[in-house]
């Protein structure tokens, strides 16, 4: 009991500290709604604007027609350049789509000898060169067929595709993105703010006096951890409904009260890490670097930005140690596709015994450091 | 007397709410010792840092050396004779470069050759008995001669005009009397050399030539000691200084009287038994043992860092001692034992107080940490408000209290648990007597009233006198221990200061005039230079540009990058390690998709389209589906990307050559997986249609083909284009951050102190600052491209030479970033946070790395087109994967090489020489 009422109040301390820490509000307020809402609609990896050339070798009604085909959003007006053109501007990145038709391309499809259009793709672009060739790819196919049945009647092709899109029809990044930025400020800030309570209270002697009172280093550890944990919590929470759901119009499928209670589960991990390198860090800059070469990974690597099983094997491996890896595989189930408990209980599993041994090892090293340097 | 040599008419300062200078005039004697005398935050340091030039003047002039000092030709022509050297042991020095490394960079500085440096040194170290410390680093020095080689630093240059501010501050007596010492051989070799020095020691300001009393940003009184003294009819200047305060001020201020204790007690309050810490190989405290009686005021002695402070740790159990033991009421010291620790109250030397709380906050907090009872808190907070006079302060944040107000709430809240025992580590540097009286008049209540068995350590003499009995420290051993008044007798001494001093001289072996054998009389200087300087004339101002100076800046900062772990690896690990984890990170590979198919036909077509499928290398087979359940289930945990359903007579629907349709489900979750993946499922299919229309024998079926060339990336594998753009974000990120940290650290550290004092110009200290990270930039670019053609197997298809000029003019810009970013970030944590956002947000968003800068519009192409990486990414691609030269990147490199002289030129007109 006693226990429990010393890390209660000195949970409050730190609330009333970061009350007076304008900056850090501030960065929280924002990263948990101006920032969600930036990265959602910013950073779009959907095709936009990409520039396009053409070489019209043909000179026919359909080499008009393909010209004519591209447009914005998606494409920018394509430029008609000189075949001789074409290496020099691919070199220079002035396109990232060279078409180039042959001659007599009209009379060839006509007459069904299925003649070639070559597509130079500038492949140093990636996201707009992957995405972008699919699309033009379909709307060169389009364009041919409708062109040719107009003029020939001819046959529609026996067998259709029908693809559905599940838990994202329209493939909207901004779905995709304003959670995944929940899920990474989640983490980098309860890193952060946990981190730099404790250097805070080292910098300013205050440790020390508190290592003199009758308190533990539990004590002093989980009373940072609750109250970062808290304030983080509080504010992904807010920030899913508020700026996802309402602002965003984010339909959100599965349960958000599962969501959060991972999220919990991350925190407590997310801020066990947060003490242990404060712990390390002797000041505010060296855990700034430290956080850098930390929290990057973490959120690079845990399957939020690119999917997991396109990383190399040994690093799929390594990653399961993190804690990030469980809670992103858990919130994209959860909040994507309508996952329930029956589903996820294995991430959850796995969230919380990392977190538990992040824990346990960031409190021996906290009562250790506490014991060698006062 | 001569000329002054400076004079202040109308002189006033404002930081914020508070005054620190209040419409000050003053003429200040040449030739002479000047002291300023006061408590801390009276103005001292303000008007030193006025008068050396190195704060800029807001209000009223100040004339130095015949000349205005707003005056920016007057300043540097004034600069080269005026040493100033700031307050805090060594806070113009740099703790990890050795004491000849230090003086020798100060000479660099003021344009010194080698051999003069070396001769100037030498001498210089030779006079202050630093020669046997040559080569230890600054920052293992002791207190004492940490200030002596910073006046070594502050004297390298002959200055007409030396500005010492406290330079004795937190010094043991001995190392103090050395240093005064010291300046009077110096004085007597330049006699014309004027020295304004600043001391909270009134004892020693007994010695100076003319003093100026201060208190609250306005002079006092100014005249010679005696004249003090006889102004306010006193004996000693402490007495004359508060005999000088005004009314209000020293109203209820009476002469201290410890009455004698009683006798009694039963048994040692704390006893320290052989008590001993090591820290590797260095003792802090060696074999040190002591008995303190319940109710006594036991006082140690000594300078900063002689092991006070740990010898308190030892005894509150925040260190565990090497060896010996510490017993309090009989019980020995152990960390875990929570009921000693309700018996003490402690107050460290940083006044551990929140200062973010307000003082009831701070009292409450910690009287529920000590469980006081809820019902008793709100009484005994009261009572201890009443008694520490707090009561106009409940309410204010303890950050916001006077120094000498703050001081009093930290000790009310280590006795809000009403302890047997005080340990108090320094509770009254910085404070002014007049506090200091107060908080020992609370001292001695709290022992002759209460009880109280108190154990304080200070650096101050006058309150070692009002202890009941003393330890002299020095360098971790105890010296002495006796009352004071026992311990003057015993050396048959006037004072404790000369008692203490003797002791010292015996423990170090050495004789009251300095280190070693007894110094050599003062000779007139040999050095013809230096003889010409002695009687000269206004200088010419010195060079507009200096190499030498720059050289100076450059080489000091290589020094200490290679001497800071945490910065040197991240500087040139940093890099190769991100560049690993984003190498594997962003990845737009979408392979190995999970597939599984349920099939409602079941026909020879249905597993012709099925094995056209898992025959891609793109997809990977998995258990059929059941149903639609299953389907929805398997894709609800991730497990499946993609699901085809082929319905009920698909095989003969086709034979008949009935239009059929395939449904497939596609995890759009991550919606760039989910389009490409849209893509090679459209793929497969119009494989499909082509094997069965063949089969089928009619034709190809396909009007067009579309020949796919994947150009500079045949594989098209993400890798390839990724790192040649990774490399660029390194050497923007990385070189930056480390640049803004660079320089925001010299202005928290304060060693920036010295582009305002020395005759370094900001274009020499910001290229100079800047040069040993653009080497290191340089190095960890090298390692990149090490990583990127052997470690990702990305080839290399142009030549390393132009990719490595384009990389060293990139992080010469990029390192200029980080200079601008400087200028507006006050602490390093906000420069380190600032530059990694930005740098990070632009180059990703704006700069082609992601998506080209010809798709971007508005605000982002604007910014796009005004960032450095937008230009280095195009030649890194370019070199990488294209196998372009310089004269295709032209372009490039010339827009590149704008930043440079642009960001340097920013950075100069940002940076101030002054402080504000």
């Amino acid at each position: 009991m006693r226990h429990l009422l010393n890390i209660y109040r000195l949970g409050i301390k730190e609330l009333r500290s970061l009350w007076h820490d304008k900056v850090l509000l501030i960065m929280i307020v924002w990263a948990f709604s101006g920032g969600i809402y930036t990265a959602a609609t910013a950073t779009s990896q959907e095709l936009h604007n990409a520039p396009i050339a053409l070489v019209d070798q043909d000179r026919s009604v359909l080499s008009g027609r393909l010209a004519a085909a591209f447009y914005g959003p998606y494409f920018k007006m394509p430029d008609i350049i000189t075949p001789d053109r074409v290496d020099p501007a691919l070199d220079r990145g002035e396109y990232t789509f060279v078409l180039d038709i042959p001659p007599d391309f009209e009379r060839d499809v006509l007459a069904g000898e299925a003649p070639a259009i070559q597509l130079n793709i500038d492949a140093t672009r990636m996201s707009q060169a992957f995405v972008g060739a699919g699309y033009i790819q379909n709307i060169v196919q389009g364009e041919v067929s409708e062109f040719v049945q107009h003029r020939r009647d001819g046959a529609v092709s026996p067998v259709s595709l029908v693809p559905t899109v599940k838990f994202n029809p329209n493939l909207t990044s901004a779905w995709f993105g304003s959670v995944m930025e929940i899920i990474n400020n989640i983490t980098m800030l309860s890193v952060i703010l946990t981190g730099a309570a404790l250097i805070r209270e080292r910098e300013h002697g205050t440790l020390e006096h508190l290592l003199v009172m009758p308190l533990g280093a539990a004590e002093i550890m989980l009373a940072k951890v609750w109250s970062m944990a808290l304030v983080v919590w509080v504010a992904a929470g807010l920030s899913l409904v508020l700026v996802v759901q309402r602002a965003l119009g984010v339909p959100v499928s599965g349960s958000v009260a599962l969501f959060m209670a991972g999220a919990m589960l991350q925190l407590l991990a997310s801020t066990s890490l947060g003490i242990f390198m404060g712990t390390l860090a002797r000041n505010m800059p060296q855990l700034g670097l430290l956080m850098i070469l930390v929290i990057l990974p973490l959120e690079m690597l845990s399957g939020g930005m690119t999917p997991r099983e396109s990383m190399p094997g040994p690093v799929q491996d390594i990653m399961l140690l993190a804690p990030t890896t469980h809670f992103v595989s858990l919130a994209q189930a959860v909040l994507y596709r309508g996952a329930g408990l029956d589903v996820v209980w294995p991430s959850l599993l796995a969230t919380a015994a990392i977190a538990l041994a992040l824990f346990l090892a960031s409190l021996a090293l906290f009562r250790r450091s506490i014991a060698s340097a006062g | 007397m001569d000329a002054p040599v400076a004079r202040l008419s109308g002189v006033s300062l404002q930081y914020g709410d508070t005054r620190a200078l209040d419409d000050i005039t003053l003429d200040l004697p040449s030739g002479c010792m000047v002291g300023l005398i006061g408590p801390d935050g009276v103005g001292k340091s303000s008007l030193l840092a006025l008068v050396s030039g190195v704060r800029r003047i807001r209000e009223g002039r100040v004339e130095v050396l015949g000349g205005d000092m707003a005056d920016r030709r007057h300043r540097a022509r004034a600069c080269p004779r005026i040493a100033y050297m700031p307050q805090g042991l060594g806070r113009n020095l740099y703790m990890t470069l050795s004491v000849f490394e230090n003086i020798d960079f100060f000479g660099r500085l003021f344009g010194h050759a080698h051999a003069e440096r070396a001769s100037r040194i030498a001498e210089l170290l030779d006079s202050t008995g630093l020669t046997p410390f040559r080569d230890r680093p600054a920052g293992k020095l002791s207190g004492g001669m940490k200030q002596k080689l910073g006046l070594c630093c502050a004297l390298i240059h002959d200055p007409d005009l030396l500005i010492l501010d406290e330079p004795t501050t937190g010094v043991d007596p001995l190392s103090r009397r050395q240093f005064w010492q010291l300046i009077d051989r110096i004085r007597a070799r330049r006699p014309g050399m004027s020295v304004l020095v600043s001391s909270a020691y009134m004892g020693e300001a007994a010695g100076f030539d003319w003093l100026v009393a201060m208190d609250a940003g306005r002079v006092l009184a100014s005249g010679s000691p005696a004249d003090l003294m006889a102004r306010t009819g006193t004996a000693d200047l402490d007495a004359a200084f508060i005999g000088l305060l005004p009314a209000e001020k020293r109203r209820g201020h009476q002469a201290l009287v410890v009455p004698p204790r009683a006798a009694g007690g039963d048994g040692p309050a704390i006893v320290a038994e052989g008590l001993t810490m090591r820290f590797g190989e260095f003792t802090a405290v060696d074999h040190v043992d002591f008995q303190i009686g319940r109710g006594e005021i036991f006082g140690f002695l000594g300078s900063n860092g002689c092991g006070k402070t740990t010898t308190m740790k030892m005894l509150t159990g925040l260190l565990p001692p090497t060896e010996g033991r510490a017993l309090l009421f009989g019980r020995e010291v152990d960390a875990r034992d929570m009921d000693t620790r309700r018996r003490v109250g402690f107050m460290t030397q940083a006044f551990s107080l929140y200062g973010e709380l307000s003082v009831l906050q701070n009292l409450v907090l910690h009287a529920q940490l000590f469980h006081l009872p809820a019902a008793d808190i709100p009484a005994r907070v009261q009572a201890l408000v009443e008694r520490f006079d707090l009561a106009a302060y409940r309410d204010d944040t303890a950050a916001d209290l006077p120094l000498g107000i703050r001081q009093r709430l930290s000790l009310a809240v280590a006795v809000i648990h009403a302890p047997d025992m005080l340990i108090l580590d320094e509770p009254t540097s910085g404070v002014d007597p007049v506090a200091r009286d107060e908080f020992w008049r609370l001292l001695v209540e709290l022992s002759r009233r209460d009880g109280v068995t108190i154990f304080v350590s200070t650096h101050f003499m006058n309150e070692g006198e009002r202890c009941d009995r003393i330890s002299l420290m020095h360098a971790g051993r105890v010296l002495a221990s006796d009352t004071p008044a026992a311990l003057i007798e015993a050396r048959g001494a006037a004072s404790l200061e000369e008692a203490f001093i003797s002791w010292l001289e015996e423990a170090t072996g050495e004789g009251a005039t300095g280190p070693g054998a007894p110094q050599p009389p003062v000779e007139p200087v040999a050095n013809p230079v230096r003889a010409g300087a002695a009687g000269r004339a206004m200088p010419e101002v010195p060079a507009a540009f200096s190499l030498r100076r720059l050289l100076a800046y450059a080489r000091r900062e290589w020094l200490e990058v290679l001497r800071d772990p945490v910065r040197l690896t991240f500087a040139l690990l940093g890099s190769v390690i991100l560049t690993t984890i984003l190498g594997y990170g962003i990845s737009f590979d979408v392979e190995d998709l999970r597939f599984a198919v349920l099939d409602h036909d079941r026909s020879p077509e249905s597993r012709t389209y099925i094995e056209s499928v898992s025959g891609s290398r793109y997809f990977l087979e998995q258990p059929p589906l059941r149903d639609a359940a299953d389907l929805d289930r398997r894709m609800q945990t991730g497990e499946l990307s993609v699901a085809f359903e082929i319905p009920p007579d698909f095989g003969r629907d086709l034979r008949r050559g009935q239009s059929v349709e395939v449904g497939v489900w596609i995890d759009g979750a991550m919606p760039f997986r989910g389009e490409t993946t849209l893509g090679y499922v459209q793929g497969v299919h119009l494989g499909v249609l082509q094997r069965l229309a063949l089969e089928a024998g009619v034709g190809s079926g396909a009007l067009v083909t579309l020949e796919q060339r994947y150009r500079y990336n045949q594989d098209f594998k993400s890798l390839y284009a990724m790192v040649p753009a990774v490399i660029p974000l390194m050497l923007v990120f990385i070189p930056s951050i480390l640049m803004a940290v660079g320089v925001v650290r010299e202005k928290e550290l304060g060693s920036i102190t010295n582009l305002y004092a020395t005759p370094v110009t900001r274009l020499e200290f910001l290229l100079g600052k800047q040069l040993p990270y653009v080497g290191v930039s340089m190095l960890s670019f090298f390692g990149l491209v090490v990583l990127a053609v052997y470690g990702f197997d990305v080839p290399l298809k142009g030549s390393l030479a132009t990719l490595s000029l384009a990389a060293l003019i990139f992080v010469t810009a990029t390192t200029g970033l980080g200079l601008l970013m400087s200028s507006f970030a006050r602490t390093q944590i906000a420069a380190l946070a600032a530059t990694a956002v930005i740098t990070l947000l632009v180059t990703v968003s704006f700069s082609g790395l992601t998506s080209p800068t010809s798709s971007l519009e508005g605000a982002g192409a604007w910014l796009g087109t005004f960032f450095p990486a937008t230009y280095f990414l195009n030649i890194s691609r370019g070199v990488f994967t294209k196998a372009l030269e310089l004269r295709d990147l032209w372009r490039d490199f010339a827009a590149l090489a704008a930043f440079v002289p642009v960001l340097t030129l920013l950075s100069v007109r940002l940076l101030k020489k002054q402080e504000d």
